[in-house]
């Protein structure tokens, strides 16, 4: 019930524009490409948009359509090999490449997809290892799909637009922004639409959507499919314009736990919770390091500091599924009612 | 097929057969916590790298063997008295997804904390069990294998007759049956599943010592999780039966495929083909082999 409240402030805020939404967008696409350091574009940026996008998949999947994955991973591989291979392979435009491996990962998500048509809750989430491994496999296993590469690293094309080379960091960071805010906006309509209501009823109860006359078969085939193809332009994001390699050693299943975790932290069928967890996970190691090293000096090594954040970052899980099982989202909505109310009493 | 040939896939399935036993060691903790809470314990790796990097750490520190048996059991009882206060209780009666997501959580921590106290290099633990292979019938089988299945079946018996035979058993076969009425009848369920975790933490031990001593004590072995949850999803995760003869049919099925199918695809199928045995069954048998039947598997 909560998360359903949850889901519906957070579709209110989002409608047309509100003006929250409108400032976000403002400063991301001005403020941030003007004043942000190459660093805070590298390290920050780019990783956080690639995962916002890839939590945004698996939040449609798991939050609205109530799916567990846990191989969202695979998709994120499927996608970057098969932009990567459409554009070695045909030259066709950067663009129609990224829609191309959409598919592809779309398709591959409705084969995985298909066990979730007769298996629920754990057998469908122990079923969705079954995508990681065996993508993970494929892909180091046949040289064709990297097209011989010894080393299975590769390096990702350079993105062109019209001639346009978005080589720099600020180009990259533009072209992955624009392609989240459309996808983010797309998702938006989708749950606030009538498949949205058919994802949550599918995931409430399934046999009273049955009953109501929602196709729950197709619908849950929909969500995986939907899911897959936006994780795998989230794994191109990640593959072109983050790493600027493709490799399928950094697809694997604590790729796949991450993604996971965003979605648990930011809030379960909540937007804009999977943009704050996607931020707090990306953030999160590097605040670490830069702490032990003011801390304590170099006197930890980095082995020891991975450890502790693997520790942290679990702790972290248990103590919002205790503490605040509707994720940060909740949180930003209790702060902002709070703010609003000081400022209507001040 | 000559008999030679013949006699060598007898010997790639009993082998087969008897890594199956090796699953369903692990796979068995994840069913003792599956059966009595319901949650589905992703953590189970974890202890079992826990408990055997205790154990070896202890040994290495010149501590006799039963002695470092008997702390390390101490610790992971400890641990699943911990992890009832800390995890369990306060997220009694929200849904068995968000229980296991907790656990998922709690997979880090420990794999963490584990290697934070004990360090992270690799280990070699020797229990004094030959490796040597010796023949039956002209098929060579590993000692070591054996005396691990002896020693599971073992286990298993002492568990069966615990449930069976003892107050705190039945206790846990109520709470099994009923979580509801249990509770109404008085029993403890947060004492109950302090004991379960332990027990389970118990299983992980063994289960840690027998892959440590063939792996080598390091992180690698909290993957083994990965090899136990087919096992599960195949004989169903409520069932110890289900899991010992998913154990077996997947052991032997991947040793088998590894041999005569896995050249076809260029080898290193063992990943995810247990995974496929799994779903196939599934898809004709949805509540695995052994699970309780019910309409909804929540």
């Amino acid at each position: 019930m909560s998360v359903f409240s949850a889901s519906v402030t957070g579709a209110r805020l989002a409608t047309g524009f509100s003006l929250p939404v409108l400032v976000v967008l403002s400063l991301g696409f001005v403020a941030v490409p003007l004043t942000a350091s190459p660093y805070v574009l590298e390290a920050i940026l780019l990783p956080f948009l690639a995962l916002s996008l890839a939590g945004l998949g698996l939040n449609l999947l798991t939050g609205y359509c109530g799916q567990v994955s846990l191989g969202s991973a695979a998709f994120m591989a499927v996608g970057a090999f098969a932009a990567y291979n459409f554009d070695l392979r045909t030259g066709l435009p950067i663009p129609v490449s990224i829609v191309l491996a959409a598919l592809t990962a779309a398709v591959i998500g409705l084969v995985f997809g298909l066990p979730s048509l007769r298996l629920r809750g754990f057998y469908l989430a122990v079923s969705t290892l079954a995508a990681q491994f065996f993508v993970q496999w494929a892909l180091t296993k046949f040289s064709w799909f990297s097209n011989g590469s010894p080393s299975g690293i590769i390096a990702a094309p350079v993105i062109e637009l019209a001639g346009l080379r978005l080589d720099s960091a600020v180009g990259r960071y533009l072209f992955s922004l624009t392609i989240v805010t459309a996808i983010t906006l797309l998702v938006h309509r989708i749950v606030s639409g009538p498949e949205g209501v058919n994802l949550i009823a599918v995931r409430d109860n399934e046999t009273a959507a049955k009953v109501i006359g929602v196709p729950v078969l197709r619908t849950k085939l929909v969500a995986f499919a939907l899911s897959s193809g936006i994780i795998g332009i989230a794994g191109v994001l990640w593959a072109f314009t983050y790493l600027r390699t493709v490799e399928p050693a950094g697809f694997n299943l604590d790729r796949s736990f991450q993604i996971l975790f965003i979605v648990i932290i930011g809030g379960l069928a909540t937007i804009r919770g999977t943009f704050l967890g996607a931020g707090l996970i990306v953030v999160f190691p590097l605040l670490l390091g830069r702490l032990s090293a003011f801390a304590f000096d170099g006197l930890i090594d980095a082995g020891l500091i991975k450890l502790i954040e693997r520790i942290v970052l679990g702790g972290t899980i248990i103590l919002f599924l205790i503490a605040e099982p509707n994720g940060l989202s909740a949180i930003l909505s209790r702060l902002s009612a709070r703010l609003r109310a000081l400022v209507r009493r001040g | 097929m000559d008999w030679f040939e013949l006699l060598f896939a007898a010997e790639v399935a009993v082998g087969g057969l008897l890594s199956g036993v090796m699953y369903a060691l692990v796979a068995i903790g994840f069913v003792l916590i599956y059966k009595t809470s319901g949650v589905l314990n992703f953590a189970q790796g974890a202890m079992v790298l826990f408990a055997a990097l205790t154990f070896v750490n202890l040994v290495e520190r010149g501590v006799p063997f039963w002695v470092s048996v008997a702390v390390t059991l101490a610790a992971m009882t400890a641990l699943g008295f911990g992890i009832e206060r800390t995890v369990l209780r306060p997220l009694a009666n929200r849904s068995p997804m968000t229980l296991f997501m907790a656990t998922l959580g709690l997979s880090y921590v420990i794999e963490g904390a584990a290697q934070l106290i004990w360090g992270t290099q690799v280990h070699r633990l020797d229990l004094g069990i030959s490796n040597a292979p010796f023949e039956v019938w002209g098929i060579f089988i590993s000692t070591f294998d054996l005396v691990a299945a002896a020693i599971a079946a073992a286990l298993v018996a002492a568990l069966t007759a615990f449930f069976r035979f003892t107050h705190t058993g039945l206790a846990f076969r109520a709470v099994a049956d009923d979580q509801f009425a249990a509770l109404a009848v008085g029993l403890r369920l947060d004492r109950i599943w302090a004991t379960v975790w332990a027990a389970a933490g118990v299983v992980a031990l063994v289960a840690g010592l027998l892959w440590g001593a063939r792996l080598g004590v390091q992180f690698s072995l909290s993957l083994i999780v990965l090899k136990a949850l087919p096992v599960l999803v195949l004989g169903g995760f409520d069932s110890i039966l289900g899991a010992i003869v998913a154990g077996l049919v997947i052991g032997a099925t991947e040793k088998l495929a590894e041999v005569y199918i896995g050249p076809f695809f260029g080898g290193g199928i063992e990943g995810w083909f247990a995974y496929a045995v799994a779903l196939i069954v599934l898809l004709v048998r949805p509540s695995g082999l052994f699970g309780q039947k019910r309409v909804e598997r929540y």
